[in-house]
């Protein structure tokens, strides 16, 4: 039986080494190497530099991946007691936004933030901007939104939403009833209930909801490049940079990449530390 | 386990080792290979950037079959021939590139006996800089920089560079996200040149964009999400190419192109073949048929960008009118093809040494830090 399942992994081990591995290990030579070749540490020297980037791009996927969390958690959990016919309805809701394409979506929402764009129309005819103008004694003829840090997030938070709800949705369905009736019969009101028992036992969803919004949200640019304005860099700008800009530059693009790819993992190894004894709380 | 991860890591290197040692030289020993299958020509230019109909009228023509891609800017297409992954035969790249890529030895000599329709490019676009003996290229289109506003959201006449860093405009203008426009602007705006290599004008023209950044002038940074946010009325000025200023007109009557009074850059994009291409009597073929006067003809009145082909330029006022059935307005014309007396206060942009390059990037980033 082990056997035969190894063999059939022979397909997943070799787009693993083609796709995964071979990439990565070429990102780590990249960033250790001149344009000629040699070995080279002064990529790393100019990290320095990006300091600003790097936590504003944390920053920015910290808030989105909490507001996911935020948003997603209760979701999930409020989905899982209803009926299957609500949760099958449910579910194609949260699913039908991503069947469209990424950026189509974030375009969108260009067109619903810009200044002359249909909100603002909207509350423009309204009059919520006279509302507001009359209470704060200001002269606005539009909200601010796109081009501002809250646009980012805002956006990630849209396209990423999903891979919060589902993992931790998928936890908790699973969930079984008899542990929660086992609580209740020992003495549990809900809350404890919930924070003793399916709190603890979702954490797994939780934490792969976390991995899968916020690793995403950290490495984006097509996000912050159109609903952030593009004045302030987030590092995915910054590495695209590197190979896209002016000054054709791989290898402190590929050093930016793996400065960016050890914080995340031990980002990520903290993580997992709070959710440790919870076998089932794998990394992605 | 264990032997799958060993596995895994040596195919890997395996791999990688591949990648870096052979490929330049399969590129050039299977090049002769295939004379005999199929004519093909791989071309590679901008979105949007030529009158699809030709494509199939080429292959018709010839049968010879087109494999046309596309590529997001001079940068992006840089890279993807740098990383070999780029298999081109005929690239459409703009000055400053056409002199980086003959710089570093990427471009082939063009066979111009192939090319007849070269004689009636007209000769004030032969013999620039970026190729001064006329051994590599035939120009593709031309146009210029300028600043394009909306008149009912801006109370003057916009003439000067100026309005791109002046703070009245707080939060109303997008500057261009390209390193070169963005720093050419303000090099204008200061009276420098625009190919300048003195850090100490660069710096301060970067301090100039720097310090209108820092008041709050710029609404964005954008590329092509210009047009939406022009003909939607979000921002007053901005800064664009002449032909993309025609096509958003189209959509938002309002807005209006200037080419400032301190002088702006003017491009011309440019076939060449690769040094690497695998077929270059084909390459040859498209680009002849690309330069004649009728494919010049549909493609100025699809993309609205300029022909260097003088015949077509010249045919193309009544070609408009026989097409449309009402005259082309001068106006539209002259900022389409820039008069003489225009186009003398633009310049070329000449591709800059690496340092300056570097300084460029570095500039740049630290901009959007």
């Amino acid at each position: 039986m082990k056997r035969k399942l190894s063999f059939l992994s022979i397909p997943y081990v070799i787009w693993m080494a083609l796709f995964v591995v071979a990439p990565i290990i070429m990102v780590v030579i990249y960033a250790f190497s001149t344009a000629d070749g040699g070995f080279t540490l002064a990529n790393f020297a100019r990290m320095g530099t990006y300091t600003v980037v790097f936590t504003r791009s944390f920053k920015l996927a910290l808030i989105a991946t909490l507001i996911c969390l935020v948003i997603g958690y209760p979701v999930s959990y409020l989905m899982s007691r209803e009926g299957p016919r609500f949760q099958r309805i449910a579910m194609v809701l949260i699913m039908l936004p991503m069947w469209m394409n990424f950026l189509l979506r974030t375009y969108s929402w260009m067109a619903l933030l810009e200044n002359n764009g249909l909100l603002n129309q909207l509350f423009q005819n309204i009059g919520l901007i006279d509302l507001y103008n009359r209470i704060f004694g200001t002269n606005l003829t539009f909200f601010r939104m796109i081009n501002t840090q809250g646009a980012v997030v805002l956006g990630m938070v849209y396209n990423y939403l999903p891979f919060m709800i589902l993992p931790i949705y998928s936890v908790i369905v699973k969930l079984d009833h008899n542990l929660l009736e086992a609580a209740r019969d020992l003495g549990a009101n809900s809350f404890q209930v919930f924070r003793r028992v399916i709190l603890p036992l979702s954490l797994p969803g939780v934490l792969s909801g976390i991995t899968m919004v916020f690793v995403p949200s950290v490495s984006t640019f097509a996000i912050s490049k159109m609903l952030g304005g593009g004045t302030e860099l987030l590092l995915g700008d910054l590495i695209e940079q590197q190979f896209l800009g002016g000054a054709y530059n791989p290898q402190l693009g590929a050093a930016i990449s793996l400065v960016m790819m050890v914080i995340v993992v031990i980002c990520m190894w903290i993580m997992n530390r709070f959710g440790e004894g919870e076998e089932q709380a794998v990394m992605m | 386990m264990k032997k799958t991860v060993a596995c895994a890591i040596l195919m890997a290197l395996f791999l990688t080792g591949c990648g870096g040692n052979s490929s330049p030289a399969d590129d050039g020993s299977t090049g002769s290979g295939d004379g005999g299958g199929k004519r093909v020509v791989n071309v590679c230019s901008w979105g949007e950037y030529i009158d699809e109909d030709l494509i199939y009228q080429f292959e018709e023509e010839t049968g010879i079959k087109v494999n046309y891609q596309t590529a997001e800017s001079n940068e992006a297409l840089y890279s993807l021939l740098k990383t070999g992954a780029g298999d081109y035969d005929v690239i459409v790249p703009s000055d400053y590139m056409i002199a980086r890529l003959i710089e570093e030895d990427m471009l082939a000599e063009l066979n111009y006996d192939n090319i007849p329709n070269y004689a009636k490019i007209d000769d004030q676009y032969k013999g620039l800089s970026y190729d001064p003996e006329n051994r590599y290229t035939v120009p593709y289109t031309w146009g210029t920089l300028g600043i394009i506003y909306n008149s009912t959201m801006v109370d003057e006449e916009i003439t000067s560079w100026d309005a791109m860093f002046d703070e009245k405009y707080a939060g109303q203008v997008l500057m261009i996200r390209n390193s070169r426009d963005a720093l050419a602007a303000a090099l204008l705006d200061l009276g420098y040149d625009i190919n300048t290599t003195d850090e100490a004008q660069i710096r301060e023209a970067y301090e100039l964009l720097a310090d209108a950044k820092e008041k709050g002038v710029y609404q964005a940074f954008v590329m092509d999400e210009i047009f939406g946010k022009m003909e939607g009325g979000n921002a007053a000025i901005s800064m664009y190419y002449a032909g993309d200023y025609l096509t958003m007109l189209e959509n938002n009557p309002d807005l209006k192109f200037v080419v400032p009074e301190e002088g702006s850059n003017w491009f011309v994009d440019a076939m060449c073949v690769l040094k690497s291409a695998q077929h270059k009597e084909e390459a040859e073929a498209w680009i002849n048929f690309i330069a004649g006067t009728e494919a010049n003809l549909a493609n100025m009145d699809y993309i609205w960008y300029a022909s260097p082909n003088a015949e077509a330029l010249e045919q193309y006022p009544a070609y408009y009118e026989e097409t449309y059935g009402e005259p082309l307005d001068e106006e539209l014309y002259n900022i389409m093809a820039a008069p003489k007396d225009v186009l003398d206060r633009c310049t070329l942009y000449e591709n800059l040494p690496a340092e300056t390059l570097t300084l460029y990037n570095d500039l740049w980033t630290e901009l959007g830090i």
